[in-house]
């Protein structure tokens, strides 16, 4: 196993999937993932992550590529012959059965015998601290509970890849980060492979050890947490991946790393040539909220800015400027116990940020 | 624990309410104007059902052991029995009481009455009676060798204890009729000749046919009702019109187009006779017999066992198959183990209505059925219209009525009734 760590353990090779022979769901899709990884699918509803999951799981064909698991290409292979672990948006606890016989089923289908059963449905109960349930009945427990059960029930066969279909999205925000960081644990020590879909960003960047953001059937881009977030390559991850201010201008000049963008109303910037065109061509500058700072700074871009909305939000002040005709600028003010640095509404400002900081993308 | 833990009932009592009367009294009063209320609303209906079904149902069943025809018309006879035990040969007074009830029974032109009653328990006394209170006005003592003089069967023994039974208009003997058994002269029940005996065959056959037809609708039904659950709703509304396109036409006419469809020189008939799969002379009879009856009500009842299935199915979530799947069940397990017990509501609920229509079912198989797809009921309505022994119909329609209370109370054992799922 340990030879195979170098190769890719989940592999989509060029895999296109359509519906209705018209409309690609899913268009030219290439992704590796190694052993032991934690992948998380990310993108907004109709974005083509889920049938991604289920092409993977074996419930949707694709329509042309190949997809492999371990080396061997499973596009034939039907979903109960996979191995895979799975746990479903709404659990798909089976309603008729007690905990135990829900984690004992996939046990029962393998011909495994009872003692051997019984043990591994208690070890599965117990890494998800629910060792007391288990003559419950689905029904009568609550979501979290359902949650740890569905996982311990994806667990319990000992799949080497566990897919996991938006499995939090029932749950109220607290509960969510505290499973978000017991699925990261049992990740870390069973050391399984985990393909994760969701929409929430603030889940795939907890959770993950690299992120596929899609959008429109395609991967924009595929890339560490902190990557994705620092290091946008278009203007859909900018946007999609945290806060994000931008500037609509046209690509005067690019001189190696860098380019000067003219910004309406004849005023330029300089900014990181990430994903421009020929000088001429329509592009936008990213720059994140908290990497803009009031008031002038040595060795960096400058604009004029008019304050229109101070909003207090405790640890931060989230400050919204009008900046080259771009009312939706927005600047966060860490709470640093001087009263909004004496900013208010209607004023005048000079903000600045930094070139490597400010990144020139794709027009939207 | 127990000991430490204060009993709910001590808790319930201390509940009070602001101005200290009991909780529970005060919930009670504060809902007793909305249950006024419900009631009403109900009330026009349980009156409709009290007075158009309970009532006459009632009043048919009580006819199934309660039949004054013999003892409102032979009072002096019925005094007679009354003085004399059971056992007693009848002597000159017991004549004499036959003698003055047979000129009663002249004169208010009753004879045929009495004698259909007591036709019931012993089948060809009718004229005897009729014959007997027509002559009744010659009679004179000694009436024993006067009424043997008209007729030798006055002696039978039998004849005397089927008259002392209906003496009393209390009877079961509608019941033992309704399920071939009679009283022989010493009182004992028997088994009536093999040449009479039709009710139990009849019984056995209606709840075999029934449960046959249920399985059939079931077979057919749970693939339909699953293509209707599992559809798009764009298509499966328009699948749902065909399932439900038999409601709209009448009862009639469905089970008259099966008549085309199946008789010899049907429909059916005659395609294989085109394609040549069987001779002219080789004609299938495919009705006017059981066949007929299973295929027509099969027809007929699908839709009772569609629609309820189609409620339970619709509302299973498809992750539940696949989930199963994924955990490494082939696609059969999966059905067995995880779709299958969750439709269970509603393969009973679609059995048990299914069942219970086709064990009362009377049109069909009056149409189709022949003579040996009739089932219970035609006989019922036979008794009720035709031979107008309406104490022998209420006596079978009880027995059914009761059969079918007793599988209800089974089914509510082996499945629970709460399972149930109609729509």
């Amino acid at each position: 196993m340990a030879g195979q760590a170098d190769e890719a353990f989940v592999e989509f090779d060029r895999v296109q999937k359509s519906y209705d022979g018209v409309t690609l769901v899913v268009k030219d899709l290439n992704l590796a993932m190694p052993k032991g990884e934690f992948l998380t699918m990310l993108g907004p509803s109709g974005s083509g992550k889920t049938t991604c999951l289920m092409m993977l799981a074996g419930f949707e064909t694709a329509t042309n590529g190949e997809i492999r698991l371990g080396g061997e290409e499973i596009n034939d292979i039907p979903p109960h012959r996979r191995g895979i672990g799975m746990v479903f948006q709404n659990y798909a606890l089976f309603p008729h059965m007690t905990v135990n016989e829900n984690l004992s089923f996939p046990l029962e289908v393998r011909g495994m015998g009872k003692d051997e059963r019984e043990a591994k449905v208690k070890r599965a109960l117990d890494m998800v601290q629910m060792g007391e349930f288990g003559n419950r009945r689905p029904a009568q427990l609550s979501g979290g509970q359902q949650q740890r059960i569905a996982l311990a029930r994806a667990l319990v066969f000992d799949p080497e890849l566990v897919l996991m279909d938006e499995p939090l999205g029932a749950l109220d925000k607290q509960l969510r980060e505290h499973m978000q960081y017991e699925i990261k644990h049992l990740h870390e020590n069973l050391g399984i492979t985990v393909v994760y879909v969701t929409h929430d960003q603030s889940e795939a960047l907890t959770m993950s050890d690299r992120v596929a953001v899609f959008n429109d059937g395609v991967i924009q881009q595929l890339a560490t947490p902190s990557d994705l977030y620092e290091r946008p390559e278009n203007s859909f991850v900018a946007q999609f991946i945290g806060e994000n201010n931008k500037l609509a201008g046209k690509v005067r000049s690019v001189d190696g790393e860098t380019v000067t963008v003219e910004l309406p109303g004849g005023a330029t910037c300089r900014a990181l040539a990430v994903n421009v065109g020929e000088p001429g061509s329509e592009t936008l500058v990213s720059i994140r909220p908290e990497r803009v700072i009031i008031g002038a700074a040595e060795d960096a871009n400058s604009a004029e800015a008019r304050v229109e909305e101070l909003i207090y939000l405790g640890d931060h002040i989230r400050c919204r400027l009008n900046v080259y005709g771009n009312d939706e600028f927005i600047v966060k003010l860490p709470n640093s116990g001087i009263a909004s640095q004496g900013l208010s509404v209607g004023e005048s400002t000079t903000i600045s940020w930094k070139t490597e900081d400010a990144r020139a993308l794709d027009p939207l | 624990m127990n000991d430490t833990a204060p009993s709910p009932q001590a808790a319930e009592a201390a509940l009070t309410t602001a101005d200290g009367r009991p909780l529970a009294v005060a919930l009670a009063e504060a809902q007793s104007r909305a249950r006024r209320r419900a009631f009403l609303l109900v009330l026009p209906l349980l009156a409709f059902v009290l007075i158009t079904f309970v009532a006459p149902i009632g009043q048919l069943l009580y006819r199934s052991f309660y039949n004054p025809a013999f003892s409102d018309n032979m009072p002096a006879l019925v005094q007679w029995f009354k003085e004399n035990p059971a056992g007693t040969e009848p002597d000159e007074g017991a004549f004499a009481a036959l003698a003055s009830d047979l000129k009663g029974l002249r004169a208010n032109k009753t004879a045929g009455i009495v004698g259909t009653r007591i036709n019931y328990d012993l089948p060809g006394s009718r004229s005897l009676f009729t014959k007997s209170a027509r002559k009744s006005k010659k009679l004179e003592p000694p009436y024993r060798e006067a009424l043997l003089a008209i007729d030798e069967d006055w002696a039978d023994p039998l004849l005397w204890r089927v008259m002392r039974t209906a003496s009393s208009p209390w009877t079961a003997s509608f019941y033992l009729a309704a399920l071939d058994r009679s009283r022989d002269a010493e009182g004992n029940i028997i088994r009536v000749p093999e040449e009479r005996q039709v009710y139990i065959k009849l019984f056995v056959r209606t709840l075999l046919l029934s449960a046959l037809i249920t399985l059939t609708t079931l077979v057919l039904g749970f693939p339909v009702a699953y293509l209707l659950a599992t559809l798009p709703l764009r298509h499966s509304n328009l699948l749902m019109i065909f399932v439900l396109l038999p409601f709209w036409t009448s009862l009639l006419v469905r089970t008259t187009s099966w008549i085309v469809l199946l008789q010899s020189q049907g429909v059916i008939n005659d395609i294989l006779v085109a394609l040549g799969l069987i001779g002219e002379d080789g004609r299938i009879q495919m009705i006017y017999n059981q066949t007929g009856t299973i295929v027509a009500m099969t027809h007929i009842l699908l839709p009772f066992m569609i629609l309820p299935l189609y409620s339970v199915m619709r509302p299973i979530d498809p992750s539940y198959v696949r989930a199963a799947r994924s955990l490494g069940a082939s696609s059969w397990t999966a059905f067995r183990r995880i779709y299958l017990p969750q439709t269970v509501p509603g393969i009973a609920a679609g059995a048990l209505l299914v069942f219970i229509l086709a064990v009362g079912y009377y049109i069909t198989p009056a149409l189709v059925g022949g003579s040996t797809g009739q089932l219970i009921s035609n006989l019922i309505a036979f008794h009720m219209q035709k031979s107008l022994n309406w104490s022998l119909a209420a006596a079978l329609a009880a027995l059914l009525l009761g059969g079918v209370l007793i599988l209800y109370w089974l089914y509510d054992r082996l499945i629970g009734i709460d399972n149930l799922k109609l729509g």
